[in-house]
């Protein structure tokens, strides 16, 4: 363990990273709302999701990976990793297909930026955890199941 | 039946003269043969294993399962072959020892022929004797060796961790020692393990916060000039099916992909055999040894399964042995391998059973037990009742100490049902002995021990026994947790097991009347996940239960009809219900 970074970083914990990035000039408060996607994010199934996203009948692709727990240690934040080896990725979205609002993020990609996202998002049930990647004007998607369990009762 | 010995020696002899399986022979010596424990040597590397011992210190009953189903491409294979139809698979005599060791026939007579099993102080003998033999050899612990009786919980785990220390054990992973909570576990770990020379290795677990490795993923070592990995996969989850806030800063999971950058790690370093010290579960071991190479052998436990030798695995660049080693200390792996020319070339493998009349105590370790129980002497050997019944737990649905635990828990709470976990530890108690405190303390010591009386709708009631079922049943073994299904007092059912979530439970009653989907029903239950329960210790519910009832007799086991595993299936046998 890294004991010293995480002691470096506990004094910062009055403010939130997001915070310090827009202090520091690397976001501005606009720009991170400028493209709120109102149709898709509250969209209450996959199907408007996509036509919210701009998508349809995205084409399966192996070469989406997902990273993310089999069984969900705590459905509040599900660590989730989407690496996008398709050339031109310029968006990647994540949507957790039994929530309430499936689509959980969107993330454009820009300057040759790799297809990479790291986050964690919330799931009330069982549910596939998809991917949907925008390349060159084609859309491609992967999908992967996430159980989320009660727990206890174990060995 | 209460049954002194003379009974019993007139009740063998008619066994024996009926020609039931019980080797006349080595009834009348109360023996197995005396060479048992010659096991020569093969090779130049070796390694000795033992799991799941759950902290019992002492010689024990332990009654192996006659119910443990595959389901999916595990049907009828090892793990999931029980009594006759595993003796056959592994041409093990009928009323043998090793019989009585791997299966659950005639188990309250055979248990008398061939005594009590496992123990520290006669384990102690027997990996010294083998280590005798094999100059350098590895002990390695698979972990749940700390919790699981009384003097752990009492001792905060100090009296296995004093007893590991002096077994000798070199290597060690986890899965129930992190519910002393972490900052317990890595106090012994820097502490203790440290002094000691001990490595505690779990390649899956990982900080929340940056992902940084909790513990070391590996460790190497040198045996007569070979190197070789010891590569630790804690229990991939435990914060899901234990308490998450004894855990709350650290991620597990089953990690193949970094398992994988480890072994590689290992191969480059010169690593000429590589082990995995598992808390997989066998059935997640054999999907593991699929899809990650350059794994020699796993030595795994969780799943409790005494497997007399190794499953072979196929894989893209080669074959992993696959093994299970048992629980309560019933049980030492010992893996003899050849390496030479940079590789394993070949192996040899004896599931040993640890008999203790066959095994002289060892002095040195037998005097630290009776150090460790002396201030508990007197509680633990309080007599709450005395059981005409045979009590075990393992099984896949119900053993008669969980219908004890479940009978106590609606009696004493007024509860319409109850729920006991499934869980896979807790000894055996044969009909006439005594239920002492400290054989209740078998069945439940755990840090998280609070009762809990809830109001539940039928369908509450319905969700979770589906939850519980797909843990245990789910097709793919990475939704596995390695538990049985939950013990349920109060309500019967049908399960069809090869079904998907949802799907498995049906027909639930109660009393005669179907459990209604909209109706609430007062649930009692124990081991809470959640933090903040504060009911009574379930032993103590249990134990005033047993003192007021005195004799137990006639213990009604509820099991649920079981559907769809078919007539013949291996996984089950002597069944207490239907099934088809």
């Amino acid at each position: 363990m890294n004991a010293l970074r995480r002691n470096v970083l506990k004094g910062a914990a009055g403010a939130s990273t997001v915070a310090i990035a827009i202090a520091a000039g690397m976001l501005k408060p606009t720009q991170a709302m400028a493209a709120w996607n109102a149709p898709a994010f509250d969209a209450k199934n996959v199907g408007d999701a996509m036509k919210g996203l701009g998508v349809s009948a995205p084409a399966d692709s192996k070469d989406i990976l997902i990273k993310a727990p089999d069984i969900a240690e705590n459905g509040a934040v599900v660590p989730v990793e989407v690496t996008s080896k398709i050339a031109g990725t310029t968006s990647i979205a994540i949507l957790a297909e039994k929530n309430g609002t499936p689509l959980v993020g969107d993330f454009t990609l820009s300057g040759g930026a790799q297809g990479f996202i790291s986050t964690r998002i919330k799931m009330g049930q069982t549910s596939l955890v998809r991917a949907v990647v925008k390349a060159g004007g084609k859309s491609y998607t992967a999908a992967k199941e996430v159980k989320v369990t009660i727990g206890g009762c174990g060995g | 039946m209460h049954m002194n010995r003379r009974e019993f020696l007139q009740l063998l002899a008619v066994a024996a003269a009926s020609g039931m399986a019980l080797d006349s022979k080595s009834a009348l010596a109360g023996n197995a043969p005396a060479n048992f424990y010659d096991v020569p040597r093969h090779g130049n590397v070796s390694f000795l294993h033992f799991t799941d011992c759950h902290a019992q210190l002492l010689p024990v009953w332990f009654r192996e399962p006659n119910v443990n189903l595959g389901v999916g491409s595990s049907f009828g294979k090892a793990p999931h072959l029980v009594g006759q139809h595993l003796l056959k698979q592994y041409g093990i005599k009928p009323g043998s020892a090793e019989a009585h060791a791997f299966t659950y026939l005639d188990f309250a007579e055979a248990a008398k022929v061939y005594g009590k099993v496992g123990g520290f102080a006669h384990l102690k003998t027997l990996v010294d004797k083998m280590r005798a033999q094999r100059p350098g050899a590895l002990l390695l612990d698979g972990g749940d060796t700390w919790q699981g009786s009384a003097t752990s919980l009492w001792t905060n785990a100090q009296d296995m961790v004093d007893a590991c220390i002096k077994l000798g054990v070199n290597v060690m992973t986890p899965h129930w020692e992190a519910m002393f909570g972490a900052d317990r576990m890595m106090e012994i770990i820097n502490n203790d393990f440290t002094k000691a020379g001990m490595d505690f290795v779990a390649q899956n677990v990982v900080t929340n916060d940056f992902g940084d490795q909790v513990f070391k993923p590996y460790v190497m070592k040198e045996m007569n000039g070979v190197k070789v990995a010891i590569i630790g996969q804690a229990f991939p989850y435990t914060p899901i099916a234990n308490p998450r806030y004894h855990v709350p800063d650290w991620s597990y999971g089953i990690r193949d992909d970094s398992m994988q950058k480890w072994v590689d790690e290992a191969r480059a370093k010169g690593a000429q055999a590589v082990i995995l010290l598992s808390h997989n579960g066998m059935d997640v071991d054999l999907k593991l040894a699929t899809r990650v190479t350059g794994i020699d052998a796993i030595f795994g436990g969780h799943t409790h399964d005494g497997v007399p030798q190794p499953v072979k695995v196929k894989n893209a660049k080669g074959i992993t042995l696959v093994t299970n080693a048992g629980s309560n200390g019933k049980f030492l792996g010992v893996m003899d391998f050849d390496v030479r020319g940079g590789k394993v070339q070949s192996y040899k493998y004896r599931l040993l059973p640890v008999f203790s009349n066959l095994l002289p105590a060892d002095p040195e370790m037998d005097a630290l037990i009776k150090k460790v129980r002396a201030p508990y002497e007197s509680k633990l050997n309080e007599k709450l009742a005395v059981s005409d019944d045979f009590l075990y737990r393992r099984g896949n649905f119900n053993g008669t100490w969980d219908q004890l635990l479940v009978d106590a828990l609606m009696e004493v709470k007024g509860a319409d049902a109850a729920f006991s976990p499934g869980f896979r530890w807790g000894t055996t108690l044969l009909p006439g002995e005594d239920i002492t405190m400290e054989r209740l303390m078998d069945q439940t010591a755990i840090t998280y021990p609070q009762t809990t009386l809830t109001n539940m709708t039928g369908e509450t009631i319905k969700t979770i026994m589906e939850d519980v079922a797909d843990n245990l049943f789910n097709a793919d073994p990475y939704y596995q947790q390695g538990g049985d299904m939950v013990r349920v007092g109060g309500i019967e059912y049908t399960i069809d097991p090869t079904k998907k979530i949802g799907h498995r439970i049906s027909n639930m009653t109660m009393k005669g009347k179907p459990v209604d989907a909209s109706k609430t029903y007062i649930v009692a239950g124990w081991a809470p996940v959640a933090e903040g329960a504060t009911g009574e210790p379930v032993w103590d519910v249990v134990a005033s239960y047993l003192r007021d009832v005195k004799v137990i007799k006639g213990v009604k086991l509820n099991t649920p009809k079981i559907v769809g595993v078919g007539k013949n299936n291996p996984g089950i046998a002597n069944y207490d219900g239907s099934y088809s």
